[in-house]
């Protein structure tokens, strides 16, 4: 177990953000936070990586718990003179490193480029080399295919899985992009300031507490993903509905 | 070459030592209105050190420092936007600030030079004032300069890759309220913003990485203090003034050049 949350709730300015989360995430798991906007997912993964405190609950982390974290696009000032190498170095990394962490990801042509000058997908990439700088057994990816068209997604989500693979490590992303992430992740948590549901991503689309929202529309597409099979709950080992009611 | 300019020179060169690297951070991290604030709360911190009488650079110090965190407090539980809550910090202190200081009783103070700077006039003891500032800013800035700039591209990856962030923020801001303190002298409490944020951007354009642009910029800063006073000894025009006026000028003809990166 890489991270194991439990019943953790976090408050800002007196408004409840998130409540009751429990939720873990094991050495070569691929873990989807998704919600709707203002559900908590980015604040979520700041409590889980120690950024922001918590107010209740339990939060264990594995002792060699190494993070590799991937923020959501950089909003960097035009002013700011900066390759691709110089940026990837600001991870304490050695040239050697860095030449090969940007081979692994793909982007070893424009490691003299100006970091203002990469188109989204490009600069995705180059975040995805510098998490992995860190050589870590955590990926934690906040929205990692945003401002990417939908066939770089595809190739994102498919680098990630290989990343997984290759570094042996557990992964922790925050989507809220719906269709490509189910195929690409071991466990959905459906997330809206409470955990609504989690589990195989068949098992929560599925779901009663997905479905409302998320809305029906998504069966048409998702059915380009997933099998439709007559499941019910076969794989189903941790479908909970709203843990605090538990 | 009289010693007053001597003076001079001496205090505007060594401000341009800190303002060019601390003022490239402020554009980095699009601050200006931050530092625009702190220094204004400076008007404020100089008018309560003549009411307690301590020394000014104490007491503007302080008050820099001061709304530095009273901004931090409001900006986390209040449902103001900060730009809202900094442009009432910024104003509320000035206009604070200009009204004590008319209240002071037997104090006659030239608000001139303290609102435009008065380089002219700077004596010995502020001349080591300002070489005491620089000796504890620039070590500091060296030290640091990696985890800032890392600071400055992304904070949060920053702290999860194990840089002291919280820390390093709240040197970043004692330390521009140091610059600040000693830049009052030079340029005064308006136009301090304009000699951190114009050699900047000025330097921008010729820049390949962070360090050249903050070394161009305390390039472009000595320029302009060599520039600005020489105006003022010529044409009789205020030093401060002056000084920011030539690093306009300098950022006008760096428009003309084409960016390297």
């Amino acid at each position: 177990m890489l991270i194991n949350a439990e019943k953790l709730s976090f408050a800002r300015g007196g408004k409840t953000i998130l409540q009751d989360i429990s939720m873990q995430v094991s050495a070569g798991e691929i873990v989807t936070i998704i919600g709707p906007n203002g559900a908590g997912k980015s604040s979520l993964l700041k409590v889980l990586l120690g950024l922001e405190k918590y107010d209740s609950g339990v939060l264990r982390t594995n002792a060699n718990l190494r993070v590799g974290y991937m923020p959501q696009q950089l909003q960097l000032s035009p002013h700011l003179p900066l390759t691709v190498t110089r940026f990837l170095a600001l991870a304490k990394a050695s040239k050697g490193e860095i030449d090969i962490a940007a081979e692994t990801v793909g982007i070893s042509r424009l490691l003299t480029q100006s970091m203002q000058n990469l188109s989204g997908g490009e600069q995705q990439r180059v975040l995805l080399a510098r998490a992995i700088l860190r050589k870590p057994n955590l990926l934690v990816l906040d929205e990692p295919v945003q401002g990417v068209d939908i066939t770089g997604q595809a190739a994102l989500y498919r680098l990630i899985g290989q990343l997984r693979d290759e570094l042996n490590c557990g992964v922790l992303m925050v989507s809220h992009d719906l269709h490509l992430v189910m195929a690409a992740t071991d466990t959905v948590v459906c997330l809206n300031q409470h955990v609504c549901c989690k589990g195989h991503p068949d098992v929560v689309s599925a779901h009663p507490a997905y479905l409302e929202l998320f809305g029906q529309p998504l069966d048409s597409a998702l059915a380009l993903y997933t099998h439709h099979h007559d499941h019910t709950h076969e794989h189903g080992d941790s479908c909970s509905y709203d843990s605090s009611a538990k | 070459m009289p010693e007053f300019m001597i003076y001079a020179l001496i205090a505007g060169l060594c401000l341009t030592v800190m303002t060019g690297p601390m003022g490239s951070m402020i554009v980095w991290r699009r601050m200006a209105y931050f530092g625009e604030t702190l220094a204004h709360a400076a008007l404020l911190g100089f008018g309560l050190a003549l009411l307690f009488s301590v020394p000014t650079t104490v007491g503007v110090v302080m008050a820099s420092v001061a709304i530095a965190i009273l901004l931090s407090l409001l900006s986390r539980s209040s449902s103001l936007s900060s730009d809202t809550i900094l442009g009432i910090l910024s104003h509320g202190s000035l206009a604070i600030g200009l009204v004590l200081l008319s209240l002071l009783p037997g104090i006659t103070v030239d608000l001139e030079s303290i609102l435009f700077g008065d380089v002219l006039a700077v004596t010995s003891d502020e001349l080591i004032l300002i070489g005491v500032v620089m000796l504890i800013v620039l070590p500091l800035l060296v030290m640091n300069w990696q985890s800032f700039i890392a600071i400055c591209v992304q904070e949060q990856l920053a702290a999860v890759e194990g840089r002291k962030v919280k820390l390093l923020n709240n040197l970043f801001m004692i330390m521009m309220a140091l610059v600040i303190a000693v830049g009052m002298k030079v340029v005064g409490v308006i136009l301090v913003t304009a000699l951190l944020i114009i050699p900047a951007a000025t330097s921008r354009r010729l820049a390949r990485s962070p360090e050249q642009m903050a070394l161009l910029a305390v390039v472009v800063g000595m320029l302009a203090v060599f520039g600005g006073i020489f105006m003022s000894l010529q044409w009789d025009t205020p030093a401060g003034p002056s000084i920011v006026t030539v690093c306009a000028g300098l950022f006008a003809a760096s428009m003309l050049l084409r960016q390297k990166i």
